[in-house]
């Protein structure tokens, strides 16, 4: 266990956690985009910068990737981390002017929509965050998803922008997507996703249209699962 | 022989090379890249098969990198250095002067697959600059008056083997 200090609130914690987790425990908001608790923290949004003092030095770190330390003075609030925070937002702002999550926050943070610059004509609103991209492959394990290009050309998507035969239709990415840029479509008896569409299982018990049929049937083989078993909807089981 | 067996032949055979080592995917890369003088969907998929690398992020390094391309590459590749030298010394006029002569812009490649054209940053011999590199030589000293005579020598070379 290590003691440290935030927002002047004196706080324990093993050693290791993450600050912004040990923040979060002591009731302490830290605005995040890209930090999820089922996957590991990349640091990529800067949003969650705290600044630190250790010793007679003090800095600003990301909370999401800090790991928390004795004798530190943490400190979520300050001037200069409200500056680099504002800093932060404006970026984003200026790269998804069209996301209204990020409208929202800046709004929050007393920003005003940046005029300089136009929003790209494709209303992209991906802030290279790779939450989609680790949750399909670290979590759900098909890797259908990932970056193309890069710089002013990094894009998001599947390869050579087809419908990935790896996709299983699961929703996992637009679920995570932290600004809704990934969207996922239904009707009745199919779903669209990742430009591709999933037809979808009807519960034998209720005939409720509840999963695609793809994901059954991956779920299946990697469990080991009769699909007769996967087909009956979460109510009725 | 039917061409997509064959490629799917090489990319194996390149593959196994390396001995399906996945950290050695950018070299197997480079290597079906000099082998066609771009990178085949066909090769990529190839290559996710045979090193069970997710297509995604075969795609990923495939695009990354501007040393890999993903349409077909002319047989002379032309790359004009706008470094900070050469730029000085006027290698933004050489590479208009390509690019009006062959009609086409940078970074495309003429239709009978003869030259694309590239810019690229210092080369490492700024002072011999401006430089162009054809392929594997360079240029030294170029002048837009030069450009005729070396595309000609180029085209000449096709013929030649
Ligand atoms: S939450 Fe820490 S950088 Fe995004
Ligand atoms: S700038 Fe062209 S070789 Fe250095």
């Amino acid at each position: 266990m290590v003691k440290l200090v935030i927002d002047g609130k004196t706080v324990q914690a093993e050693e290791g956690k993450i600050l912004l987790t040990v923040a979060r425990e002591n009731g302490i908001e830290i605005p995040t985009l890209c930090s999820h608790e089922t996957l590991e923290n990349t640091g990529a949004c800067r949003l969650c910068v705290v600044e630190i003092t250790k010793g007679k030095r003090k800095k600003i770190v990301t909370s999401c990737l800090y790991a928390a330390e004795d004798g530190i003075v943490v400190d979520t609030k300050s001037d200069r981390v409200l500056k680099v925070r504002r800093f932060v937002m404006q970026f984003l702002m200026a790269r998804c002017p069209t996301s209204d999550v990020i409208r929202d926050m800046a709004a929050n943070m007393g920003i005003a929509p940046e005029t300089r610059f136009k929003p790209s004509e494709d209303g992209k609103t991906c802030i290279f965050c790779r939450l989609c991209v680790k949750a399909c492959e670290d979590v759900v394990g098909v890797s259908a998803l990932g970056f193309a290009f890069r710089g002013v050309d990094k894009a998001l998507g599947t390869p050579y922008r087809e419908p990935s035969p790896a996709c299983i239709g699961c929703g996992s990415c637009a679920y995570i997507c932290p600004t809704r840029q990934i969207t996922m479509s239904s009707t009745e008896n199919t779903r669209s996703i990742c430009g591709k569409t999933f037809k979808m299982k009807a519960c034998s018990v209720c005939g409720r249209y509840f999963a695609p049929e793809e994901q059954l049937a991956f779920i299946s083989k990697k469990t080991g699962v009769d699909l007769e078993a996967l087909s009956v909807c979460s109510s009725c089981r | 022989m039917n061409t997509e067996n064959t490629m799917q032949d090489k990319v194996k055979e390149i593959v196994k090379k390396y001995k399906g080592d996945k950290s050695a995917l950018v070299a197997i890369l480079q290597d079906v890249q000099d082998e066609y003088r771009y990178l085949p969907k066909e090769a990529l998929l190839t290559i996710h098969e045979q090193m069970d690398i997710p297509m995604a992020r075969v795609y990923e390094v495939a695009t990354f990198y501007d040393a890999f391309s993903l349409t077909p590459r002319g047989r002379f590749i032309i790359e004009v250095c706008t470094g900070t030298t050469c730029h000085v010394q006027g290698g933004m006029n050489l590479l208009d002067t390509f690019e009006r002569s062959l009609r086409i812009n940078c970074g495309e490649t003429t239709e009978d697959g003869l030259f694309s054209v590239d810019r690229v940053g210092c080369l490492g011999c700024c002072s011999i600059a401006p430089v162009v590199r054809v392929n594997d030589t360079i240029h030294p000293q170029m002048t837009q008056d030069e450009i005729p005579r070396v595309l000609r020598t180029y085209m000449a070379k096709r013929y030649g083997r």
